[in-house]
């Protein structure tokens, strides 16, 4: 039995415009059969979990290259804790430096993908985790 | 290996050799020129390195004002000759560092400015006179500069002996850095104002660095970068033409500001490429009299999208090379990047080895003894035609239609950045594309250590801000506000009253919001 492509909603939150790495995900992921949402530039945490919740994903992938994840990746995750959204996903990538990984993934985050990763990695981890729920 | 396809780091083809047919009719007088002389191909001066070097502007802020400055101070001590700001995001953006949007960025990218005080401590103890900045900043570039000219004021220095740079490229924010605030017209207009200010108060202050070096790091391959950037600076000029401005009265002191990537030949044929289509451009196009608006002048940065965090040290090596493309290519500043930033701004030590490469190339290698030393080279000479000839059907497409801002408008060059980069990744998945360290010698690594910015810049930023708006004129600086509000109604030019708010100690989130409420916002056209 078929079930429903994978959903993933990227997102640019923070006030960085450095989006190559985000489009270059999209596009790839998009390439792999998912279906992708993309934000575009300067969205809130509270933008980035209505769209999660409105577009259904089952997954969100947060680009971050500022340093800013610190202040992002909580109030994020503390927003789909209390919008009920708890079996969706968050990814990171960008530039996070690896003293900060154990703290993001004790918040939740499932996975940070640092720079050079390749894009097949990622493919492959998101059809690794995909929720059970959508599976037939 | 038989059958592989031989490719620039742009995907342009390279022959097995190039010979003199490669330039059958190539004329050295019309096509090269002396260096110094029209169409500048070999270089702006007669003598390049020899009269003077390159000015070593290592670009730098971080966290608190400062911090910064101490940061200024040692790199001066150290031998560099320019200085160069990095402002953080929420300066870049036009906010305060107590707004909401500037929460966790706050002194993270770069040096947090919100107003005239902060930036009275940046330069506290450096004479204005006596040094070049730079500062890389577009959409609040004028308010940048209005706290920069105030500063220098204070110190008693004259405005007209003032040298230096404001970035000031609105169209490369749209194209590919995306820190813009207002569209595209308004912004545009705010460029001539400050363009037509300075030709009449800081005749040695360069109003813009057109600026390939993002459209560059944002994906796109070298004849993107030249095309578009030299396309927009087509575009500056119409517009101050426009304005009622003589070309030869501002296009003097347009600079530019271009990438050094890794491919070494592609690189140097570029900036060669650069300096000639401009020339030709400025007497042909626009008939420009002065040799001055012929030429043009730019600074490079290595690649900070070649850096790899992997490895880290091999970035000293690329660094390197790059830097010696870009003075192969006769630049007139140079920012050799760190090995570090691929994780970080630079630690103090990363920063210092960085300046180090550049003064090796000037006085260990002898490269500066003669321009253009590849000059006559069947490949280069060949790369660089090849180069002017893309650019000119580029021209050709974007003149079509209407010229940059309508491009712009309908995201035309931000696709065809998109697409290359998407090409570039494929390359490198696929490994046609080898970079050390990250797919291919890849080893086990201690990590190193890396600068951190923690969350008490931004608290002792907030805490300066209201300390200066409690003791501040308030009544002055609000009819400030006002009159800002009021020139930008109508259409006088905006520095006046943006030095009157600065003085009055107006932040910059206050003027720019006061500039929203007339402009408006941008929003992106296409998104992916």
């Amino acid at each position: 039995m078929s079930r429903r492509p994978i959903r993933v909603l990227i997102a640019k939150p923070g006030l960085d415009g450095h989006d190559r790495g985000a489009k270059i995900i999209a596009r790839g992921l998009r390439d792999a059969g998912m279906e992708v949402i993309y934000t575009g530039l300067r969205q809130t945490p509270e933008m980035i979990a209505s769209a999660a919740l409105q577009e259904d994903v089952d997954f969100i992938g947060l680009s971050i290259l500022s340093g800013a994840h610190n202040a992002i990746v909580p109030r994020l995750m503390s927003l789909l804790k209390e919008n009920g959204i708890e079996d969706v996903q968050v990814l990171l990538g960008g530039i996070i430096p690896d003293a900060d990984i154990a703290g993001l993934k004790a918040q939740g985050v499932s996975a940070i993908f640092q720079p050079g990763t390749p894009l097949a990695e990622i493919v492959r981890f998101l059809r690794e985790h995909v929720p059970e729920r959508h599976a037939v | 290996m038989p059958g592989r396809e031989f490719l620039t780091l742009s995907g342009t083809p390279v022959k097995r050799l190039y010979t003199p047919a490669d330039l059958e009719g190539f004329d050295p007088a019309v096509e090269l020129g002396e260096p110094g002389e029209f169409p500048y191909t070999r270089g702006i001066h007669p003598t390049m390195y020899r009269g003077r070097l390159w000015t070593m502007r290592q670009f730098s802020g971080f966290a608190t004002p400062e911090e910064t400055n101490r940061r200024y101070r040692y790199l001066l001590e150290q031998g560099q000759t320019g200085l160069s700001v990095a402002f953080d995001l929420p300066t870049l953006m036009g906010y305060d560092a107590d707004q909401e949007m500037s929460e966790g960025e706050v002194g993270k990218c770069g040096v947090s400015i919100s107003s005239l005080a902060d930036m009275e401590t940046l330069f506290e103890g450096i004479p204005l006179e006596g040094i070049s900045t730079s500062m890389t900043i577009s959409s609040p570039a004028a308010m940048l500069w209005a706290m920069y000219l105030v500063v220098a004021e204070k110190q008693g220095a004259r405005w007209e002996r003032l040298s230096g740079t404001i970035q000031n490229d609105i169209l490369k924010e749209y194209i590919a850095q995306k820190e813009y605030i207002y569209p595209p017209r308004p912004s545009m207009r705010i460029v001539v104002d400050t363009f037509e200010f300075g030709a009449r108060h800081t005749p040695r202050f360069n109003p813009i660095s057109i600026s390939g070096y993002h459209i560059r790091e944002a994906g796109s391959t070298a004849l993107q970068e030249l095309a578009f950037t030299l396309r927009d600076g087509v575009e500056y000029v119409e517009w101050g033409i426009e304005r009622g401005l003589k070309v030869d009265e501002f296009a003097p002191r347009l600079s530019f500001f271009f990438d050094a990537h890794n491919d070494f030949f592609e690189e140097i044929a570029k900036f060669r490429a650069a300096r000639k289509i401009w020339a030709r451009l400025m007497r042909d196009r626009f008939q420009a009299r002065d040799e001055r608006s012929w030429k043009l002048r730019f600074h490079s940065q290595t690649a900070g999208c070649s850096l790899t965090a992997q490895q880290p040290r091999v970035n000293l090596v690329r660094t390197t090379i790059q830097a010696l493309a870009a003075v192969l290519g006769g630049t007139q500043s140079l920012h050799t990047n760190a090995l570090d930033e691929a994780w970080a701004l630079p630690t103090a030590e990363a920063a210092l080895m960085a300046l180090r490469t550049q003064q090796v190339l000037a006085h260990e290698t002898g490269v500066v003894d003669t321009p253009d030393p590849f000059g006559g080279s069947y490949f280069l000479e060949r790369l660089t035609l090849d180069l002017e000839k893309g650019c000119a059907d580029y021209f050709q497409r974007i003149d079509a239609m209407g010229g940059m801002v309508p491009a712009i408008e309908r995201g035309y060059p931000m696709r065809e950045i998109a697409e290359a980069s998407y090409r570039y990744q494929q390359a490198v998945e696929k490994k046609e594309k080898i970079i050390v360290g990250v797919n291919a010698f890849i080893a086990e690594e201690e990590p190193i250590e890396t600068l951190y910015i923690d969350q008490g810049v931004a608290e002792k930023q907030v805490a300066r801000l209201k300390k200066l708006r409690r003791e501040r004129d308030s009544g002055r600086a609000e009819k400030s506000l006002r009159e800002l509000a009021r020139a930008a109604e109508g259409s006088r030019n905006l520095m006046p009253p943006i030095l009157e708010a600065v003085r009055a100690y107006a932040t910059l989130g206050e003027m720019c919001e006061t500039l929203k409420g007339i402009f408006g916002v941008y929003q992106e056209v296409s998104a992916a």
